[in-house]
């Protein structure tokens, strides 16, 4: 996510840090470069014009100036700028009013939409609410077949009929809801053209007859220049809520990200970031603008922890840690947790520092995990507790049992033994909470 | 023809209107040749997602005539930019028209369909799947994308709108065994072409490349010369991701072409000059509006006059 974009602006952040001295001059090409970057990240030129007009502005003026580390606080304008663009704070879905909530998707095709219907059905059964999701594309062969399929795999009502009329669908949904107990009710309307007058007045009559609390645009996170003018449309047609971004797990640079709130001035709410139906965050622009500047997102990494991390084992392997107790079973039970926090890939790209440079010859596989499970199941409890007995032929029992080399399974015990080693010199420091 | 030609310059108003007539604007509120006319220039390009490295060459390349020649007068700017325009898109291999199936070809015809999440892959194959049978070929549609939801019910419905057969398998399949089984099917059954629909994915997940590697090395299994194209399906109003995309499907699974959808309405199609400039990939086709005759072959030099006239 933003990948190219954060690589980009690191090398030229870079360069301002290393200023010792900075004059108008070397701010001035800094910041084209700067520019030159936003371009070429999908940033709508005029936003792009306005972010560098006001770094500049900022820069110039006297904070810089006086500071003790004018590199750094250049970096800090753009990060304020960042978050700016992005809209500074967090906005949550609206979920107040008399029931039920009426959320209501609509986009261009291709957006994400079904997709996104079946993500936020999910997110919010796991808030505790009774969602139900509505077929509304009576435009597309099959897609109202595909958001029951959706349904099912997140265990959420569907109803649609394309016989029916979209807003027919819609009324005749909200009367279902109200009667059945459902508290939100999601809209996954057609995929449209803003061009299409017939199907934008389409749209708003079904804004008009179910009044929805959220209507939300969804745009594709790889769009180019064009998103600006695609979300004003449709922003004058039915004055959406919010935005959502989907297909960010991708190397989408992502200006257009950028460029919308901007233009609209309507917060994004969310962003979508994987295949699978949680793959789904909440949009914090603060914590945008840190990744996107290679400062990480630890706040988000400790967040996905806390939800996944079983805290009573995470105490006892502390104390297993303080006491160099820890073997293969309880690495084990450290994958298994890992895992449940997403993909690898995701999961470093939040790490301070870490860009795709660094991350360039480490292949970051989650299968690499299938491997490493293997092998440890294929070991009886001894040999996990006690990995110094596992001698050449239990190596050869183990390889064979996982359906991996000898290699393999000497590699993990290497890096075991490298892991315990490591343990021993972290616990000269103070461990505590770095588990939690 | 003429209609052809006429659909292609509605289709593409938009992209006219964004960038080719934006530019006349500025063109005419400068007399003379300056710095800021340059950077004005430059700026409307860029907002018709042409790219930042083409832009710019676009711009030195205008630019350095306009001083050969030592014109000042802003009036004739726009026909140096389209010449401009003209050897950035005409570059390369020039375009052969997918309906044409070479003779030396032997039947079945293969072409597997690839792209992002989204960007139009089974409609186009529906469109594909019509032209040809307009053309009294006998065509056979594969529903190789097992893993998004209803995909294969929306492409049965493009097979019975446009008569054709189809084959599909339970969601989950490997989609190589139903490639395989569907060129199985393509032979046994003498039919001329096969169109095969593969699964969205985004070009950046490693594992889902791989698939889409397995489903080429299986059909080359069974017929070493298929698939005779590969045709990565983009949208047309992708940024500067669309020359990422094609470079890694390129990598996968060596794409002979691109289709170029939405590109009515609100696309530019700006990403055809990055595309053309930095890749030595033909765009085949471009979807330029929802009828089914709307899929049509790309004339880099028809599109060039659209754009301008």
């Amino acid at each position: 996510m933003f990948q190219e974009l954060s690589d980009k602006l690191d090398l030229v952040v870079k360069k301002i840090r290393g200023q010792g001295k900075i004059t108008d001059k070397n701010i001035a090409s800094s910041l084209k470069e700067v520019r030159r970057v936003l371009l070429e990240a999908d940033v709508n030129y005029k936003v792009a014009k306005s972010f560098i007009a006001s770094v500049q502005e900022r820069a110039m003026g006297q904070e810089v100036l006086r500071s003790v580390t004018p590199g750094q606080q250049i970096v800090k304008i753009i990060y304020d700028e960042l978050t700016h663009i992005m809209g500074d704070k967090d906005v949550p879905l609206n979920l107040t009013g008399s029931l039920p909530h009426i959320i209501m998707l609509n986009g261009l095709q291709g957006s994400g939409k079904t997709t996104l219907a079946g993500k936020l059905a999910l997110n919010l059964k796991k808030s505790g609410k009774k969602p139900l999701l509505v077929g509304a594309d009576v435009q597309r062969p099959a897609a109202i077949k595909q958001l029951e399929i959706v349904g099912e795999n997140v265990g959420v009502p569907v109803i649609g009929d394309a016989s029916k009329s979209p807003v027919k669908n819609c009324s005749d949904a909200i009367t279902y809801a109200k009667k059945n107990g459902f508290d939100v009710v999601i809209l996954d309307t057609a995929g449209r053209l803003h061009i299409d007058k017939t199907l934008m007045e389409e749209l708003k009559s079904i804004k008009d007859v179910t009044k929805p609390g959220e209507i939300l645009f969804v745009a594709d996170g790889m769009t180019g220049q064009d998103a600006v003018n695609t979300a004003k449309e449709f922003l004058n047609w039915i004055d959406f809520d919010g935005i959502v971004l989907t297909k960010m797990d991708g190397d989408a640079r992502g200006g257009a990200a950028l460029s919308i709130r901007m233009v609209t001035g309507k917060p994004i709410k969310f962003i979508s970031i994987g295949e699978k139906f949680d793959a789904l965050e909440l949009f914090h622009p603060d914590r945008m603008a840190s990744r996107i500047l290679g400062m990480g997102d630890v706040v988000t990494l400790v967040e996905k922890a806390q939800q996944t991390v079983d805290q009573e084992k995470a105490a006892k392997l502390e104390h297993k840690l303080r006491r160099q107790e820890f073997t293969l079973e309880d690495f084990y039970d450290q994958l298994q947790q890992i895992k449940k926090m997403g993909p690898l890939d995701q999961l470093l790209g939040m790490m301070p520092g870490m860009n795709k440079n660094m991350m360039k010859g480490i292949s970051v596989d989650d299968r690499a995990f299938v491997k490493v499970e293997a092998i440890i199941n294929s070991m009886t409890p001894e040999e996990r507790r006690r990995p110094q007995v596992i001698n050449g032929s239990r190596r050869k029992r183990i390889s064979l049992g996982s359906g991996t080399s000898v290699q393999d399974v000497n590699q993990l015990l290497k890096q075991f033994q490298m892991m315990q080693k490591m343990m021993k010199n972290i616990n000269k420091f103070n461990l505590k909470g770095m588990f939690r | 023809m003429n209609s052809v030609f006429g659909k292609l310059k509605a289709g593409l108003s938009r992209t006219r209107s964004g960038v080719v007539d934006k530019m006349d604007d500025v063109v005419k509120a400068h007399n003379e040749v300056n710095e800021d006319l340059w950077d004005e220039l430059e700026e409307i390009l860029i907002s018709g997602d042409i790219g930042v490295n083409v832009s710019m060459k676009l711009i030195e390349d205008v630019r350095a005539k306009i001083e050969d020649l030592g014109i000042r007068k802003t009036s004739n700017i726009l026909n140096f930019m389209k010449s401009a325009v003209k050897r950035v898109v005409m570059n390369g291999e020039t375009d052969r028209d997918i309906f044409d199936i070479p003779e030396s070809v032997q039947l079945p015809y293969v072409i597997i369909v690839v792209g992002v999440n989204g960007t139009g892959k089974t409609t186009s194959i529906g469109k594909l799947a019509h032209q040809f049978r307009l053309q009294n070929k006998k065509v056979l549609l594969a529903a190789a994308d097992t893993f998004r939801a209803a995909a294969s019910e929306q492409l049965e419905i493009w097979a019975k709108r446009s008569n054709v057969d189809i084959i599909t398998n339970m969601p989950g399949t490997d989609p190589a065994s139903v490639a395989y089984d569907s060129l199985q099917a393509a032979i046994s059954r003498q039919v001329d072409v096969l169109i095969i629909d593969t699964a969205g994915r985004l070009h950046t997940k490693a594992n889902l490349m791989e698939e889409l590697k397995k489903v080429d090395r299986v059909l080359k299994k069974l017929r070493p010369d298929v698939p005779h194209e590969t045709l990565l399906v983009m949208d047309a109003t992708t940024g500067q991701n669309g020359l990422s995309q094609a470079r890694q499907f390129m990598q996968a699974v060596g794409v002979t072409g691109i289709v170029l959808t939405k590109l009515d309405g609100t696309a530019k199609g700006g990403v055809v000059l990055s595309i053309r400039d930095e890749l030595d990939v033909p765009v085949r086709l471009i979807g330029v509006g929802e009828q089914m005759e709307d899929l049509q072959p790309f004339h880099p030099e028809e599109f060039v006059e659209a754009m301008f006239q």
